[in-house]
């Protein structure tokens, strides 16, 4: 569980980071980033983890509004970037003239899938920063349009399909115990991802968040469920293509759920209103799974290690042989926003 | 599409293409005529009708016939020791099965991804009909995901990622007796994941006079495993390894489960045969063999046939070289010791160990080189020479 000492808000934030007068580069080679680093780093060498939320985004079942959403993205973008700015933001993750993939997660259908708002929201930012083809993509065109999205192929612009439109590479990506063929959205298309899980339980390796939602880049994810997915969710993270493109994960929380994933059951979801941005993937997933436990706590659950559930794969994507990113909340700084 | 020369004497490899297997592509290749499978030139089926590349051709789908309703519209898999809990618009393990909406679908019921015409031999079934072809089909799937995998390309994908032939039960059993094969083989893949289709062709195949033989892991679970057995004339069981260690690290599945097939297999009354294909340094010590032909002997008995087959290097196991033959020749001789009767050499062209003899007097009784039989000696299933009864099905 992340202690009240391990949450800091954006004040507070600020306030460190000026204090220390600390300057990082961004990953991209567009220039400095007075926030995160190349792998979502913070002062000392942590990684930050960024949650922007607005109580009143979501009430009761309505859906979340386009200016509501925007209005958090930029928030969480700009803190988590350190910028006045949403464009400046941006910037630092982006440059003109790259193709841009955004992998949703849409397996669930309406109930709890990757909003299309959000989606919205961060074209419009793409766009505004001089991106001009933005590729959203999951496995299959059906569970796109089953959340709205519809099916858009060509060659530049918004496009928007499945791997079973863009197809596979012949070749097997090989790393760990994973042996896969990469969705070419992934390998040819894109030159950067922008991954875009959400927050929820997953009755078979605990929690699905940033590193689960990879599985959506490779052909055969129903062959790495075993072991609660331990150490298949690492292993497909440590592929080079994934590792080389994934920029940024924004995770959708805006409905988040604490039992009954990855189905959408609406009796275990709750509104979280929130997004968490990252760079690092196990930072994220780690600070994802800590709020899925304490909502089980508050409802009187078990926690996912009582209920042989524990997301172990966190822990071994950011062990000596991955590293992934940081699961050891000294060495992460959530900020709240 | 192109299709691949085979290579020579390879191990019961199936014929496909899963290039670059895309929507264009899949329309391009659609519009060449006779392409519509991954079918080998050699197999003069008709051509049968191309699907189309979305996998919500209601054609293909049927309600699976083993697996239990759950609360809150999951489901459990009853068709493999695995029992998968499904959630709903999820597949299991085989990525052949899907719950949609608290039922469970196959998705591969007609659904075949390659057909060619084989001998027997190279299933290999040495004691069933020798000689004689078999009209044999696989659609995608399997229940585990071996490291050494020699048809991963369709075993390994799910269904919308490779190009099908729709094809029921009726029309394999048609297209069988038109290639003139008394023998519908199911294989390539792993036949219990299509279980329902195979079940339901082979029955297709016994009305028209045709008898079927499988090619499986044996990660079956009994009631489907029975259904299996009343279903078919013969199963070949690819038996990985002879320890749990292996099965964990290199089947991802379990021995267990499978010794248990086996000998509910003798029990079905089902001819059974077993090939263990040996990889260098993984399943190659000789307790292990000693422990399996032990374990074969006694608890199936010294009649079921044994085959040490030569590994290629392939999928997830490129780094490791062919068997060489003296390993084989050592299991060989270690199984003989132990006191099995039929015990063979495979992907060896030529070795004499692929051919039959007589367990009492030597005698060649079936002669083999590569899939070619060259001579049968056999007079109703007895050695002619000391009149010592053959276990197999001969005619």
């Amino acid at each position: 569980m992340l202690s009240k000492s391990e949450i800091t808000t954006r004040r507070i934030f600020l306030k460190s980071s000026l204090g220390l007068g600390a300057t990082f580069m961004a990953g991209c080679a567009s220039g400095s980033d007075r926030g995160a680093g190349p792998q979502g780093t913070a002062p000392g060498g942590r990684s930050r983890v960024v949650i922007a939320r607005d109580e009143k985004l979501r009430v009761g079942n309505s859906s979340p509004s386009q200016d509501g959403i925007l209005k958090i993205l930029d928030r969480a973008l700009q803190t988590f970037f350190d910028r006045d700015q949403p464009g400046e933001a941006w910037k630092q993750l982006v440059r003109p003239g790259e193709v841009v993939g955004l992998k949703v997660n849409c397996l669930a259908g309406r109930g709890i899938s990757t909003n299309r708002q959000l989606v919205d929201g961060i074209c419009e930012r793409l766009q505004q920063v001089g991106v001009r083809s933005i590729v959203i993509w999951d496995r299959l065109n059906a569970d796109l349009e089953s959340v709205g999205f519809k099916i858009v192929e060509g060659n530049a612009g918004i496009r928007c399909f499945g791997n079973d439109s863009a197809g596979y590479e012949q070749e097997l990506a090989v790393y760990g115990n994973v042996g896969s063929l990469l969705s070419t959205t992934l390998t040819r298309i894109c030159d950067a991802v922008i991954n875009l899980p959400v927050l929820k339980d997953h009755g078979i390796v605990g929690v699905t968040g940033a590193l689960k939602n990879m599985f959506g880049a490779i052909h055969n994810p129903n062959k790495y469920h075993l072991n609660v997915g331990d150490p298949y969710v690492a292993d497909v993270n440590m592929l080079p293509a994934v590792r080389q493109k994934v920029r940024l994960s924004i995770c959708d929380a805006i409905t988040a759920q604490y039992e009954g994933g990855p189905s959408f059951m609406p009796q275990w979801a709750w509104p979280y209103n929130g997004l968490i941005v990252a760079r690092d993937p196990v930072a994220l997933d780690y600070t994802c799974w800590q709020i899925i436990e304490r909502k089980r706590a508050e409802k009187g659950m078990e926690s996912l290690g009582r209920v042989k559930r524990e997301p172990v794969y966190i822990s071994t994507a950011a062990d000596s042989r991955h590293q992934l990113g940081t699961c050891d909340p000294t060495k992460i700084q959530v900020v709240e926003t | 599409m192109k299709f691949p020369n085979p290579p020579a004497m390879k191990f019961e490899r199936a014929w496909f293409d899963l290039g670059g297997v895309n929507r264009r592509n899949f329309l391009k290749a659609m519009s060449l005529p006779c392409l519509a499978v991954a079918c080998k030139a050699a197999c003069r089926a008709a051509p049968a009708e191309a699907s189309p590349a979305a996998d919500a051709d209601a054609r293909y789908v049927a309600e699976a016939r083993f697996y239990e309703k759950l609360p809150y519209k999951k489901i459990k898999c009853k068709l493999c020791p695995r029992e998968c809990v499904i959630d709903d618009h999820e597949r299991g393990y085989c990525g052949v099965r899907e719950n949609r909406g608290g039922t469970y679908y196959t998705l591969v019921y007609s659904r075949v991804v390659a057909m060619n015409v084989d001998p027997i031999e190279k299933k290999p079934f040495f004691h069933f009909l020798p000689g004689s072809t078999a009209f044999s089909i696989a659609t995608a799937g399997c229940n585990v995901n071996c490291k050494m995998c020699q048809n991963w390309q369709i075993s390994q994908v799910r269904p919308e990622q490779i190009q099908a032939t729709y094809m029921p039960p009726e029309q394999v059993a048609a297209q069988a007796a038109r290639n003139a094969c008394p023998v519908i083989a199911y294989t390539y893949s792993e036949p219990v994941v299509f279980s329902e289709f195979m079940i339901d062709a082979a029955a297709a195949g016994r009305a028209a006079g045709l008898k079927s033989v499988v090619v499986t892991g044996g990660y079956v679970q009994l009631e489907a495993l029975k259904k299996i057995c009343s279903a078919v004339d013969a199963i070949k069981v690819d038996l990985k390894g002879y320890s749990q260690k292996f099965y964990k690290e290199v089947v991802n599945g379990e021995l267990k489960p499978v010794l248990d097939a086996l000998v509910n297999m003798r029990k079905q009354g089902v001819w059974t045969e077993i090939v263990c294909l040996v990889v260098p340094t993984l399943n190659d010590s000789d307790e292990e063999f000693k422990g399996l032909a032990r374990w074969v002997k006694t608890e199936l008995g010294p009649d079921v046939p044994l085959h040490f087959s030569l590994f290629h290097p392939e999928y997830l196991l490129t780094n490791l070289p062919p068997t060489p033959i003296s390993t084989l020749e050592r299991a060989k001789a270690i199984s003989d010791a132990e006191g099995l009767h039929y015990v063979y050499i495979g992907n060896v062209p030529g070795h004499p160990a692929e051919s039959t003899y007589c367990p009492n007097c030597r005698q060649v009784l079936v002669r083999r080189t590569g899939f070619i039989v060259t001579d049968v000696r056999l007079k109703k299933g007895r050695c002619p020479n000391c009149q010592t009864v053959i276990p197999g099905i001969w005619s």
